[in-house]
């Protein structure tokens, strides 16, 4: 059951993606030159996600548990951190480069050829080398 | 070009409707770069299937829909530097940020999340000095 309702949820962030046009580089990319033809197609789309959103906060304040079953996310530290700037940082540069995050990427696998393949597997290698990186990091002398 | 904000709209409240879905059905955050982040460096590997379940859907359903759309350009570079650069950046970053415009943008800022609208404030700022830097002065895209 709680596989069919992620699968019904990840359908939903697919089409969602499809259908707003989200795996269109361009109109990602459109979007974030604001010295370009400024296209405000992603502003809609975070808009329109925002709403069912919201309300689905609303509603976990009632429950006590997930419909099915478990426990719902705890409520993280509220603390600006430097990996919380710093990842953000190099996740928009990222961003910005190639008009991908990790969503669309996925959602255009099926049809978007070569290009997102050669983007899904780089990240994918970012994300194995990040426990790694941040070893070292941490092992390093702090000098900010 | 005229009805893009109308499907931009549709498309986005679908979207919400999953997160909504994955928050009170399964108890989880709709966040991408977690749950494909948790499958590559073993941390989520305790929920694999649902995980996997998951991107499933994310995969199918813009198969099932494609046929009625017949074309659709990604426009995406056809330069693989630029594209494993960008894919290396955005695979870190969002594991190093905890979050992408999934988790932090659609999930934490309807949570009213002071980390969710401060890394949403930080990867749009760099993905439009991104865009500006790499489009305008440099040229690469």
């Amino acid at each position: 059951m709680r596989n069919l309702f992620a699968f019904i949820a990840g359908g939903l962030f697919g089409a969602g993606l499809f259908v707003s046009g989200m795996t269109d580089t361009s109109k990602v990319q459109g979007w974030l030159d604001v010295f370009g033809a400024w296209d405000p197609t992603l502003a809609f789309v975070m808009g329109g996600a925002m709403i069912p959103m919201f309300i689905a906060w609303r509603l976990r304040e009632r429950r006590s548990a997930p419909v099915l079953g478990g426990t719902f996310p705890p409520t993280p530290p509220q603390k600006l951190d430097r990996g919380l700037i710093g990842g953000s940082v190099m996740f928009g540069m990222g961003w910005g480069l190639a008009g991908l995050c990790p969503g669309p990427s996925v959602a255009s696998l099926s049809y978007g050829g070569t290009g997102h393949w050669v983007f899904f597997a780089a990240m994918i290698a970012g994300m194995a080398i990040t426990p790694n990186l941040r070893r070292l990091l941490d092992k390093a002398p702090a000098t900010a | 070009m005229e009805m893009d904000w109308i499907w931009g709209l549709i498309g986005g409240l679908l979207i919400g409707t999953g997160g909504a879905v994955y928050l009170l059905a399964n108890g989880r955050i709709m966040g991408a770069s977690g749950i494909i982040g948790g499958l590559v460096d073993g941390t989520g590997l305790a929920q694999k299937w649902e995980r996997l379940a998951f991107l499933a859907g994310v995969v199918v359903l813009p198969i099932l829909i494609y046929p009625y759309y017949g074309h659709v350009d990604t426009h995406v570079s056809d330069n693989w530097a630029v594209l494993i650069a960008a894919g290396l950046l955005v695979g870190v970053g969002t594991r190093v940020a905890n979050g992408c415009t999934s988790g932090h943008g659609v999930c934490g800022i309807p949570r009213l999340s002071l980390r969710g609208m401060a890394a949403t404030m930080v990867y749009i700022l760099a993905g439009g000095v991104g865009v500006v830097l790499f489009r305008h002065i440099l040229g690469v895209i």
